[in-house]
């Protein structure tokens, strides 16, 4: 153990040595080490955070969920209601018009049916007239009707002396071939008489 | 720690330890400097420094590069340390300790270097003596322990004011009679002075001790040349002893680094309590 001078120069050093990491080494250290663990805990602040969010917007999320489902099954709902209303309202009102269509072509048909008698009826008379004229023109042959103005005449003996013990309401003579030489009351054709 | 390289050098045991033993020594009396001490720790202590200084200046708050993340490893280890037992602003005390620790680490570490071969390196500057380890010195380890009894003085002033820490000098542990004056100061002073002087020595006695270890085991296999069974024996049992050592001495030197650093500590701390 030789103690010098050598002493003094080590306590030299050994400040200089300090006062180098007083100044220079430990400040610019320690600060990077608690930016660092700022950082870190801000990034674990945030992640937390995010966490959180994630969470409450996962519950948003099926709330929204949820009301959207309601909502679609009442549309649904109301689309099924709507779509029997439809389909009830579609029938009652095809019912009404099938019978409107049904009355008035019924009606059609009873104004056509009337017409068409109106019309056969006119044509009947006038082919009655005609066919009476023929008939009467053709009478102006006595030789070739001689049986059957004879047949008539028998025929109207005949039916005055029924019509005389029978009831007058009945004709017997109520023919076409007979029409023209007496009166009926059941034959339109001849009824004018 | 071969000591067979040194065949040529020194004629005995005896020789070969105290040439092992003297400093390279400048100037006479006290003002002489040892020149191998003073180089190897100016050295050491701009290695250190200058690596934690690279670190420091590219210090990111970002991803740390490793060797940043191991500075900021040993930075956080000591800084906790000393937070644990100073309780007031340690601006200055951390990187305080932190000096110490890598500084003390590093000059110890200097132990594990083989034996002879710094002698060696130094023989080829012309150099006959060069003792590597700094605090097998018991100059390094005074300055040190003095400086810090400065520090621990500072602290004193500074927590208790210049007349709070005479008056606590004269008035504790036994009183403020007027008459236990003497005593209290001078149990005071033998408690400051304690401080310096075990924290000096413990370090010096470790490594001056290690290192005084490694020569002797280095002899052991001195006489491997003489191939004799003997000698092979001792061959083996350098190349054991040594190899066991040298893994117990990493523990020394770290351990001894830290007691120095957490020593300093404590002792700042105790300085700015009341009492």
């Amino acid at each position: 153990m030789d103690i010098n001078a050598t002493l003094l120069g080590q306590m030299l050093v050994f400040g200089i040595l300090i006062w180098f990491s007083w100044k220079f080494i430990w400040p610019p250290l320690t600060k990077a080490i608690e930016d660092r663990q700022k950082k870190i805990a801000e990034g674990l602040a945030a992640a937390e955070r995010g966490q959180t969010e994630l969470q409450s917007a996962h519950g948003e999320a099926q709330v929204i969920v949820n009301a959207a489902r309601d909502q679609a099954k009442k549309i649904v709902d109301q689309a099924h209601k709507r779509e029997v209303e439809i389909v009830d309202e579609a029938r009652s009102t095809a019912m009404e018009e099938g019978k409107r269509i049904v009355d008035s072509s019924r009606q059609d048909a009873a104004q056509e049916k009337s017409r068409a008698r109106d019309e056969l009826r006119k044509d009947v008379a006038s082919l009655a007239v005609a066919g009476a004229s023929r008939l009467l023109q053709r009478e102006i042959d006595p030789k070739a009707h001689a049986d059957l103005i004879e047949q008539l005449a028998r025929e109207i003996e005949g039916s005055v002396a029924m019509r005389s013990t029978r009831t007058p309401g009945r004709c017997s003579t109520c023919s076409p071939r007979t029409a023209a030489s007496t009166t009926c009351p059941r034959s339109p054709l001849i009824s004018t008489s | 720690m071969a000591a067979a390289e040194h065949a040529a050098g020194p004629a005995n045991s005896t020789e070969y330890i105290t040439h092992h033993l003297t400093h390279l020594k400048v100037g006479e009396g006290f003002w002489s400097f040892h020149v191998d001490t003073i180089f190897m720790s100016v050295l050491l202590g701009i290695v250190t420094l200058g690596l934690f200084y690279t670190a420091s200046r590219r210090a990111t708050v970002g991803v740390p590069s490793k060797w940043q993340a191991f500075v900021e490893m040993v930075v956080e280890f000591i800084d906790t340390t000393v937070k644990e037992v100073f309780h007031l602003d340690r601006s200055f005390l951390a990187p305080l300790a932190l000096t110490i620790f890598v500084w003390v680490f590093l000059m110890n570490a200097m132990d594990l270097l083989p034996l002879d071969l710094p002698g060696k390196v130094a023989a080829l500057f012309g150099i006959n003596y060069w003792r590597v380890v700094p605090t097998a010195d018991a100059n390094t380890t005074f300055a040190m322990s003095l400086t810090v009894l400065l520090v621990v003085l500072f602290y004193s002033f500074k927590a208790k004011g210049a007349g709070g820490y005479i008056h606590e000098l004269f008035t504790a542990p036994f009183g403020s009679n007027p008459v236990l004056w003497i005593p209290n100061f001078v149990l005071n002073l033998v408690e400051l002075l304690s401080k310096p002087v075990s924290l000096a020595m413990r370090l010096f006695g470790n490594m001056y001790a290690g290192e005084l270890v490694f020569m002797l085991i280095a002899l052991l296999g001195a006489g491997v040349f003489t191939l004799t069974v003997g000698s092979a024996f001792g061959f083996f049992g350098q190349v054991a002893m040594g190899a066991v050592w040298a893994i117990f001495h990493i523990l020394i030197i770290t351990l001894q680094a830290f007691i120095f650093m957490m020593l300093t500590v404590v002792y700042s701390a105790m300085a700015t309590e009341h009492h």
